[in-house]
Order: structure tokens, then sequence, then C-alpha cells
């Protein structure tokens, strides 16, 4: 019988197999954050354990880093510490770090995609839950906890149950109002947050194949919002096209060994998935979230259902829940929301695709009165790009914050906060209860749903636009 | 890592499905370096209201907690489970655990056992009618009891050892060093660097 995606890069890397026990995988690319990584550090030293393979490990600062005056001493004094922990760590054990300052300084999930590092057929683990991100080159990737983190700083493998495999399949062509994190949106509130535990998923179909890489790393990043700890699309043309030519793609005879390898990385035609959902991509719309976790969502176009809609009582209960808190009432409008704060950026859309995408609604448009729009681009990279192609100059000119790299207002471990009972409309990945910032209430949108929102001061899709754009040169 | 064979005391029972690990604990805790000092920073928000279950005097020195289903869904932050451990938490029962959390957990001797909904549901109306009732969990005969309620519950062989034991992963996978040397040395050179080795 034929194997999926996910099964072939599982098989390629068990370095141990044994009756009872969980296959021990090799991994190929560990990252690193400051968050994460301390407590495994301690471990090691505690151990007298040296790390396995620093060739195959690097580290960045992301989680806690400011993204206003990064050349003054961090403020707060936990967060230095923290940084400062890391830096100490990796300069002890030889880790190759990109700290605050330096151009590849980012949010990890950017980083290692635009170094080239993330390659199809891989093993990418990271203590961060959005490591699935990596899987959009066909890498198996997902996020560990700090204990798996020591794990694989000593001995580069992890002992683990193989999962089970689902393919998502979007068929037809999306309307052009529909972006990626409508559609991984609208996947999660179909199969809901529990709906991928314990599996890998594989998003495949016409409609996936024709996205940019950019969108299929919003469309994996999100998986673990459905449950997965992983998602996977099956490497193409447009996968080798990023990849050439980046700082650690292979060269000359070892890009076309590795072309030649990356190209069986597909599901083959009699594989059976262990589970499968099909969605119409024609059928669907700009998506948005209402409630406070993410499968908690509704197009656009919808009203704030009503929670005693709801048959399952947990479910019943989570959405009033959701509405005291998030200070909605059913049959509302989502349209009719207004926000006090849009955030764009994060590992779920602050590459380079989503700034042009936010910069061609916002030129010639200014930030609502009243509303703060923070663009926070994913690495300093991406921010160099951005720079480079005058983007930063429309974010400015219409009235919005142009920072620098980092995870922000995601998850506001930095200064990026929402104060409480201030609502944002998000391109980020959880709307949780206080995620943003205590009593802070998150719509999670996508970047141009972010940008007609910013404009307008209220939930809305660059099509409520039409007439709102200011003359050039007013 | 401390060895789980049962654990028997009172219970929390927390009447919340999709408890993320953002509730568990906020992100400004992540800023410790440490594996202790979480306690205080355990459902942080949902602590302001006075009334909530972990606040409640009858509840102080409990530590099983009865979750609703999806606990620990969201970020991979193990401090989640360190939280609950210096709170005093052996074990957790839900209906679902997020698989991180539960990796997590199981690798820190928390214990996360998974019962039907129907069960839970028992253990919430028993423990809320009752908050002296205690629960059992034993891991050897894999079953929770209490008042009127046995179940049994499932967890793979070898995680059961494991935690019975008490075993650092890290030693075992060592035990298997020449495997990971052989497997080394037979990766295609194509795979992605980060340094010149």
């Amino acid at each position: 019988m034929g194997r999926t995606l996910a099964e072939k890069v599982w098989d390629d890397h068990v370095v141990r197999r044994a009756d009872g026990e969980p296959d021990l995988l090799f991994i190929d690319l560990h990252l690193l954050h400051e968050v994460t990584s301390p407590q495994a550090f301690d471990g090691l030293r505690q151990a007298g354990r040296p790390v396995r393979r620093l060739d195959l490990t690097i580290a960045t600062e992301d989680h806690n880093t400011p993204t206003l005056d990064i050349d003054k001493p961090i403020a707060d004094p936990v967060s230095r510490a923290q940084l400062e922990t890391l830096r100490k760590n990796c300069a002890e054990f030889g880790v190759r770090l990109h700290p605050l300052g330096d151009v590849e300084q980012g949010v990890v999930h950017v980083v290692g995609p635009q170094l080239g590092l993330t390659q199809p057929g891989t093993t990418v683990v990271c203590g961060d839950s959005h490591t699935s991100t990596h899987g959009a080159f066909g890498a198996l990737a997902f996020g560990i906890g700090t204990s798996q983190v020591e794990h694989v700083l000593a001995t580069q493998t992890l002992p683990l149950a193989r999962p089970r495999t689902m393919a998502i399949t979007v068929e037809g062509e999306l309307p052009d109002s529909v972006t990626a994190k409508d559609l991984i949106l609208a996947i999660i509130a179909r199969i809901g947050t529990g709906g991928g535990q314990g599996y890998i998923l594989e998003y495949r179909g016409s409609a996936i194949e024709k996205l940019s890489m950019e969108a299929r790393m919003t469309i994996c990043n999100m998986s673990i919002e459905a449950g997965a700890r992983a998602g996977m699309i099956a490497p193409d043309e447009t996968t080798f096209a990023y990849l050439r030519g980046r700082d650690h793609a292979p060269e000359g005879e070892e890009w076309d060994a590795a072309v030649e390898y990356w190209r069986t990385l597909r599901t083959d035609e009699d594989a059976v998935f262990d589970a499968e959902v099909v969605i119409d991509g024609t059928a669907l719309a700009p998506f948005v979230t209402w409630g406070t976790n993410p499968g908690q969502g509704a197009p656009l176009s919808a009203a704030v259902p009503d929670p005693a809609s709801y048959e399952d009582a947990s479910e019943r209960h989570a959405a009033e829940k959701a509405l005291e808190y998030m200070g909605l009432t059913a049959g509302q409008p989502l349209r009719e929301i207004n926000v006090d704060t849009v955030f764009v950026g994060s590992c779920t859309n602050g590459r380079i695709e989503d700034l042009r995408n936010v910069a061609s609604i916002m030129g010639g448009r200014k930030v609502a009165d009243g509303v703060r729009m923070l663009v926070v681009p994913g690495s300093v990279r991406v921010a160099l790009q951005a720079v480079e192609e005058g983007l930063d100059k429309v974010f400015t000119a219409a009235g919005a914050e142009w920072r620098h790299a980092g995870c922000s207002m995601c998850l506001g471990m930095n200064p990026d906060q929402l104060a409480p009972g201030e609502r944002s409309a998000s391109t980020s990945n959880r709307n949780f209860e206080g995620r943003q910032g205590k009593g802070g209430r998150t719509h999670l949108v996508s970047p141009q749903v972010a940008a007609a929102t910013a404009v307008l001061g209220h939930l809305a899709s660059p099509a409520d636009l039409s007439d709102a754009r200011t003359p050039a040169g007013v | 890592m401390e060895a789980f064979t049962a654990h028997t005391g009172r219970a929390v029972p927390l009447r919340r499905s999709n408890v993320d690990t953002d509730q568990i604990i906020p992100a400004h805790w992540l800023k410790k370096v440490t594996r202790d000092g979480f306690e205080d920073g355990l459902f942080e928000a949902w602590r302001k209201d006075g009334d909530f279950v972990l606040n409640r005097p009858e509840r102080k020195g409990a530590s099983v907690l009865v979750a609703g289903p999806d606990f620990g869904t969201g970020s991979s932050r193990e401090h989640a489970v360190w939280a609950l451990q210096n709170f005093g938490f052996k074990t957790v029962i839900s209906s679902r655990f997020a698989d991180i959390f539960r990796g997590n957990s199981l690798k820190n001797g928390l214990l996360t056992v998974v019962l039907d909904q129907q069960v839970v549901d028992r253990l919430w109306e028993l423990t809320e009618a009752d908050p002296t009732a205690e629960v059992t969990v034993d891991l050897e005969k894999r079953q929770v009891l209490s008042d009127g309620i046995t179940a049994d519950f499932e967890l793979d062989e070898n995680a059961r050892w494991r935690l019975l034991n008490g075993l650092d992963d890290i030693s075992l996978t060592l035990q298997n060093e020449a495997d990971i040397a052989t497997y080394e040395a037979a990766r295609p050179s194509h795979k992605p660097r980060t340094i010149d080795a």
C-alpha cells in the first residue's frame, strides 16, 4: 500500500523502532528562542551533557523583544534577564544565535524559512507550538515542550508515537477576496479546536497547489489551532523556486540530489488517510473570529451567533462565556463591531507578502480616528525588504506605527499589549482570553481584513472600502 | 522525574472546556528561567474572581484537577505543567487533552488521565456536592476511584512504565547512542546545516 507524505518523512527519520516503544526520530533542525530554552540548558548543565549537533541548531530572540527603541537597554528587567540567559547559554554551549539587533533576528518561524534552513522532507522542532508553520515546505515540523527541547539538544532525537494522518482537501478556486487566513480560519471552525488532535494534517487539492509559500505557511502555522501538532503541504515547483539561492539551500549537485528526493515527497495515489475532510474553496468568504478560541469564527457577513443555537452543552457554555468576555451580543452583525487596535504581524501573517497586501489597501487611505494600528514585520529581513519597497512609508503616511521585528502583540510578552476591554483586529493566531493583554479582546483576521478594518474602524473587508480612498496628495 | 504509582486527594471541579495554556499560565510569567515559582500565576486571570473554584476555602490543599474537554490547548509552554505542579496538583482528569500539553505533563510526572465525559460529569457532581470527597488515581491498576465511581483509563504501556519508575527519557535514549550514530553517518549531504561542522 502507498504511503502519505507524512508517513514518508516519518519513515525516513526513524533511528530506532522496537515493539511497545515509541519510534526514535532523528531531528534535522532545532530552532531555539529565549522563552522555552533556559530550563533545558540548565538540565544539560546539571547532567554535564553537551549539545550533540550544534550544526543542526540555531537560536534567535523574538517573544520578549521590544519593537521600539531596540538600541536602548530593555526596560523590563525580567525580559532582559531572559534574553541575557539565552545569550549566555548560546555562548557557553556554542549555539549560533541571532540576537536583537542582528540582521537575521526575527520571529523564529519567519527566520528558518527565509534562511533556507527549512527544507522539504526534514524534521523541524522548536519549543513553540507554531513550529507547524514549516510544514508548508513538506517538512514534518511540530512544537515541543522544554523537556523535549533538552532531549533534542542532548540527543538530536525524540521518542514519539506515530500520529494518524488526516487529509484536508480544498477543491476549486478560492474567490479573489479569500486569503489563506480566511481558509484556515474556516477549516478550524469546521473541524474544531480539537478536530486535528492526534493527527498530522496534509492540506491538498487544487486550491492549495495554487498558493504561494507565504500563504502555505499561514495555513500550516494554524494547524495547531485545530489541535494538530503538524500540518504539511507537498513540495512542488513553488517550493523549489522559493528555496533556490537562499543562504542554506543546497547548491550545484547537492541541489539536484535534493530536488530529486523532494520530488518523491508526495502522497501516493493508493495511500489511505485515517480521516479526510473536503472543503469547497469556491464557497468561502472573508472569515473572522467572534469568540475566545480560534474555532469560534464565522464569515464576516454573518452575525454573532446565539449560544442557544448550539446543541452541545459544553459548546453552548463556551459560547456564552466567550460572548461575555468579548462584550458582544448574539445577533450583532460582525461588520458593526468597532475596534480600538489593529495588529499586523506574527508568525502567521508577518511575512513580506502580508505586508505588501496590507500596503496595497492602505495606500492613499488613513487609519480611522481613534484606531491604533501597529505593523510589526516578522523579521529584520522582512523589514528591510519592506523599506526597500517603500511599504513603511505607506504605513506611516496612513497613520500606522511601523515597528521593529518580533512576536510583539501576538502574545504581549513585550510592552505591545491591549489595555483591559480594548478590542483588536489581529492577523495573529490566538484569540484566547487575555492573550494580547489582560482583559483584551481579539478578533483574528486576514491582513486584508485588518487593513480595511483599520481604515473604517469596524470589522470590514477591502470590498467595503470602495468609496473610502482619500484622493492622492490629500 | 518523580515516580507516579497512585495518588489520593481532594478534587477541584473545573467546569470549563478549551482551557488553553494562556489561561493556565499567562505569557508574562514565561519570562522566568526556572521550573519553580509559577504557583501564583496558575489561572491568574480567573483567580481574581473570589468565587473562582480554586479560591474557595474548601478546595485548599486539593490535588486532583477535574477539567472539561480539550484541556491544555494552544501554546507548547511546559510552564503550564510546572504551574499546576507548583500549585500542588498531582494529576489532571479530562475527557480530552491537547497533544503537546499531554506530552509535557507525562514527561514531568503530572499524570493526565482521559475518562469519558460521562464519568467526568459524575466526578464534577460528586466533588461539587461534597468537597471533602477524595479521588484516587491508581496508575498501577489504571483506575480512577471515588465514592461510587470506578473507572478504568488507558495509557500506553511505555509511558506508564516510565512514569511508574520515574525514568529520565534522555538517559533511556542515550542507551541507543549507537543507533543514533549509525543514522547520522548515513544522512544525505544535502540536508541543511546551521554552521560548518
